[in-house]
């Protein structure tokens, strides 16, 4: 589905993030991409997004060179992006708002999005029911995050993109969070690219790994976990095995 | 402001005018009971017109000003180029006294409204187009990019992001202007009219020394002012929801 195709990406002035860089993502995989700060992770993301473009190379979602954000793609990021000055209906809203202004046009909406208003369902699909007419300042961090996913999801993406979603909430709301990324990829059969620095989150999500190292990244560097989102996972010997052998590789690079 | 603040205030204005009333016991300060007599009579003579002809003024250059310089602040505050560019000129022009404009404005677009309205206009101007373009500005490229990615262009941007996030500057602008806008009001309206509460003012004082009307004209400008905060307040409130639930 998705597809890196001898990417070059360089941001002016400074040396390659990634050269000559491939990498695929088949339809239904649930990915992470895990390194240290500054090896080009978000980069990578904002290349996926349609918000940046390589210097060299193509960067393709099923077959179709990207050239700006494609209407299926949900993006979510690690600071909420949500609206200070609207509520979270109206942030929830958002994405449907934008697609009911341009209509379906192919470019900002998919060509057969039939108008819709309606977030109610996903407001209580994410438990936010309760808070849907506070504004951002006033809910938890792990409430925001949960509008900005009622945000994207209501747009029945069939690729979602995450960058660090969960870095700045506390704890036992992050896993909570991640058990229900994990619930919505499958229930809505999506794409998963979520990126992170923890490796626990990228062992715990991710059933494949793309491990970033030092830039510039040149060859993609994959790791097999097939196991990864099954009931009890984040409790088993393969699963610490795995976090083990991420920490030694990240160490090593 | 709250409603019984302001009744406080009110109140203790009245009592200090009304002692140095008693000390100066001159007619250039009248009482307050005389005045308030001379504002009830003039409330049915020309008063009120005068009033109307300030708001009129005050309100079209209000129009004005936002029409042209909250779009301005928008795209200086989203071009760090055309800012870098034209920030040494607002900078060099923003401080000036626009006062100081008064005869030249006069001398430009000659007698009748236009260049009372010309006036508040310059003033209103840059605050808003300052205000404005830094909040512009101070949005995150994050918000940006995410809501590009649910498929905004610029026009949505503008209309989902730009346009909302503009408007509690615009009003702070607005607020932080209105005592300005009011007192050169006065001193623009001292010229080449015969209209407005200015000349009222001037006319009473100066040449008809007559102290309680020119007073109870005070007061009418001082209700303008008024008048224009609780309106921004009002819009505030109406507009911006989410900075009372701050």
């Amino acid at each position: 589905m998705l597809q890196l195709d001898s990417v070059t990406y360089a941001y002016p002035g400074s040396p390659p993030i990634f050269q000559d860089y491939s990498w695929q993502v088949g339809r239904g995989q649930a990915w992470t991409v895990l390194g240290p700060s500054g090896c080009g992770k978000t980069t990578l993301l904002y290349l996926l997004a349609g918000l940046r473009f390589p210097t060299c190379g193509h960067v393709r979602v099923d077959g179709q060179s990207l050239a700006r954000p494609r209407p299926r793609t949900g993006l979510i990021l690690q600071d909420y992006g949500l609206l200070p000055w609207a509520t979270v209906r109206q942030n929830a809203a958002l994405g449907l708002r934008v697609r009911n202004f341009y209509g379906p046009d192919g470019k900002h909406a998919p060509p057969n999005y039939i108008p819709e208003k309606d977030v109610q369902p996903w407001l209580e699909r994410l438990g936010l029911s309760d808070q849907a007419e506070k504004y951002p300042h006033q809910l938890s961090g792990g409430q925001r995050q949960r509008t900005a996913i009622a945000r994207t999801l209501a747009l029945k993406p069939d690729l979602l993109l995450m960058d660090e979603p969960f870095s700045s909430i506390d704890a036992p709301t992050r896993e909570g969070l991640q058990a229900l990324t994990l619930e919505l990829y499958s229930e809505q059969n999506l794409t998963l690219v979520l990126i992170t620095h923890a490796i626990e989150e990228a062992a715990y999500i991710g059933q494949r790994i793309l491990l970033l190292s030092r830039i510039p990244n040149t060859q993609a560097q994959v790791i097999e976990n097939p196991s990864a989102g099954s009931p009890g996972y984040r409790y088993s010997a393969d699963y610490t095995a795995l976090c083990r052998e991420l920490r030694q590789r990240m160490e090593a690079a | 402001m709250r409603r019984r603040d302001l009744l406080y205030a009110v109140l203790a204005l009245l009592v200090l005018w009304q002692l140095a009333a008693w000390a100066i016991n001159k007619p250039i300060l009248p009482s307050p009971l005389l005045v308030g007599i001379a504002f009830v009579k003039e409330l049915n003579g020309d008063l009120p017109l005068h009033f109307l002809v300030s708001l009129w003024r005050v309100a079209a250059s209000t129009l004005l000003a936002v029409a042209l310089a909250a779009p301005a602040g928008l795209i200086l505050g989203q071009s760090p180029r055309l800012n870098r560019l034209l920030s040494p000129l607002v900078y060099l022009l923003y401080p000036i006294p626009k006062v100081v404009f008064v005869p030249v404005v006069l001398l430009l677009f000659g007698i009748g409204d236009l260049p009372k309205i010309v006036i508040i206009f310059i003033i209103l101007f840059f605050q808003v187009l300052v205000l404005v373009r830094d909040q512009a500005a101070a949005l995150r490229p994050e918000l940006i990019q995410s809501v590009r990615s649910l498929g905004a262009g610029r026009r949505a941007l503008f209309r989902f992001v730009y346009l909302p996030a503009s408007l509690p500057a615009v009003l702070t602008a607005l607020r932080q202007s209105v005592g300005t806008a009011v007192a050169v009001l006065y001193v623009a309206e001292l010229f080449a009219t015969q209209k407005g509460l200015g000349y009222y003012i001037y006319y009473n004082g100066s040449t008809l020394f007559d102290y309680p009307a020119m007073y109870a004209g005070i007061v009418a400008m001082s209700l303008l002012g008024l008048g224009l905060y609780f309106t921004v307040d009002w819009l505030e409130r109406r507009l911006c929801p989410w900075q009372a639930a701050a």
